[in-house]
């Protein structure tokens, strides 16, 4: 069992917390509980570690993982940060962003369990967005362009048009890349 | 000198109880993740490589054009400061929980006012926040915006055309974005609408929370409502969201504020004053049972039945009256029932100054 509080080292002290009137066990590694008990604050669960059990359930059976099967160092690698299938698996995390495409077909069924979407829609970073940009760009003129036509604005959808093939020419050149 | 007076001073600006509908609404935060590209996510990174991304973080906010956009900021390493330190910029909601383990490779940057801060290898390398009173989530990312836009004309993000902002765990990617209200919901609790109230927001994809987050219990009635999707849906989109269900939970509890006023008017002042007279007098308070009453208090402040008190007050002392700042109240550690004497001193002190 790893420690509840910091999830990267095995639980070696057994605790027994008592907040509002209830009694409950809390699993720690030795380090974790010297400093809760040297603060000497309340103890109370990490959020985020009790959500990484439950993605980490969820990617075990996205996976095709074997629940049983606690070895980490197994599966396929991040070529990038080399981080194995079977780490994501156990911990909910991923290594690198490069994981992101390297284990992409596994990922996306599970993107879409979470999110119900895939495809991300927001903002778009302005130097690294690149082609994202452009392309966002695109879309948003597209709906200008409609609601231009929509009002017989047609000076001003003849403009809109000339710019969405310019954005769009340097798409084919590679602009943004 | 900032992070000093952050520690030193128990007041923090979303306390300010100022904006709009803060009545109900305390306040406003998002939080959104940012990675660096082509370097490992934190959990992967040993001491030297964390200390590459702090000092990147550092290179970045130093920078004239972010601190012209941004304000004034300043980095500083969680190493340098004490256990109760680090504990009190958690009670004040500056930085999670989650950032005090393993501290060592760990940063925060604060804005002066506390408005911005930004968290170093938590889960991911960078996790921008922007806390501020009332129900403004649209001027909250207008901030986050900017200085996220300023950030990155230095730092290189994960970023993906087709998946957006890249981060270590996949509930968090796309967006980044987590944007959540703490609302103050007693009268809905008081005529036991509550559990319907916040089974609702579940089903409309948002998340309910107490206080310090996840698995804590709504302490003082304080509730927090953010978004579970971050992935297809533009930062606007999880906003406007957001506003809508908060703006329909803020309208049950106002009605139900009101129908307890009309109908039972003696036993919402009598559940005031008792409140009020307990926390004036009290010698031995728990956390729990002033937390209980301040929620009871702040109630009659927010029905405009009780008036020199200001929620401004309340807020702070939420913070105060936490074990760590107690403790650096006193000077020393404290035993739970020598701490619920000093806490209770401490509030009647308070209010003995109130007119
Ligand atoms: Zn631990
Ligand atoms: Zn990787």
């Amino acid at each position: 069992m790893m420690c509840k509080r910091c999830g990267q080292r095995p639980a070696t002290m057994h605790m027994t917390e008592i907040s509002n009137g209830k009694k409950s066990e809390t699993h720690l590694c030795e380090a974790c509980a010297r400093e809760i008990q040297a603060q000497g604050f309340g103890f109370s669960f990490s959020p985020q570690l009790q959500l990484h059990d439950f993605l980490a359930g969820l990617l075990n059976h996205e996976l095709g993982g074997n629940k049983h099967d606690h070895d980490e160092l197994t599966g396929k690698r991040c070529e990038k940060c080399g981080v194995f299938e079977g780490q994501i698996v156990k911990h909910g995390l991923l290594g690198c962003g490069d994981c992101y495409p390297y284990f992409e077909d596994r990922l996306l069924p599970l993107l879409r369990r979470i999110h119900g979407r895939t495809r991300h829609t927001g903002k778009v970073p302005e130097r690294t967005g690149g082609r994202a940009r452009l392309i966002k760009e695109v879309n948003n003129l597209k709906s200008v362009l409609k609601e231009a036509v929509s009002r017989e604005d047609f000076e001003q959808a003849a403009q809109v048009r000339d710019q969405i093939r310019q954005i769009e020419k340097s798409l084919e050149d590679g602009g943004g890349a | 000198m900032p992070l000093k007076k952050t520690i030193n001073d128990s007041h923090s600006r979303w306390m300010d109880a100022d904006g709009p509908a803060a009545d109900i609404a305390i306040s406003s935060r998002i939080r959104v993740a940012r990675n660096l590209a082509g370097i490992p996510f934190p959990h992967l990174l040993d001491q030297k490589k964390a200390e590459d991304v702090i000092h990147a973080v550092r290179l970045a906010v130093i920078d004239k054009d972010v601190s012209s956009k941004v304000g004034n900021i300043e980095l500083s390493l969680l190493s340098e400061m004490s256990p109760v330190e680090r504990q009190i910029l958690v009670d004040k909601h500056l930085i999670s929980p989650e950032l005090l383990s393993n501290f060592e490779r760990k940063a925060v940057v604060l804005r002066d006012d506390e408005v911005i801060s930004i968290m170093i290898n938590e889960e991911d390398h960078l996790r921008i926040q922007c806390l501020i009173p009332g129900l403004q989530l649209q001027e909250a990312w207008d901030l986050i915006n900017q200085v996220d836009d300023s950030l990155e004309r230095t730092l290189d993000y994960a970023f993906s055309e087709k998946l957006g902002y890249l981060t270590a765990c996949p509930t968090n990617v796309g967006t980044g974005m987590r944007a959540s209200v703490m609302l103050h919901l007693p009268a809905l609790k008081l005529i036991k609408q509550l559990g319907g109230v916040l089974n609702a927001i579940s089903k409309v994809g948002l998340t309910v929370r107490g206080l310090f987050g996840e698995g804590t219990e709504a302490l003082g009635d304080l509730f927090q409502i953010s978004n579970q999707v971050t992935l297809g849906q533009s930062e606007e989109e999880i906003i406007n969201n957001i506003v809508a269900v908060v703006s329909q939970i803020i309208t049950q509890e106002q009605a139900a504020r009101n129908a307890l006023y009309k109908n039972r008017r003696e036993v919402i002042e009598d559940l005031v004053y008792r409140a009020y007279g307990t926390l004036k007098y009290a010698h031995i308070l728990s956390y729990e049972e002033a937390m209980r009453l301040f929620s009871e208090l702040r109630l009659g402040i927010e029905m405009g039945l009780v008036s020199g008190v200001h929620a401004r007050l309340l807020n702070e002392l939420t913070v105060r009256i936490r074990p760590a700042f107690l403790t650096k109240l006193s000077g020393n550690e404290m035993l739970a029932h020598n701490r619920d004497v000093f806490r209770a001193e401490l509030i009647r002190k308070e209010f003995s100054k109130l007119q």
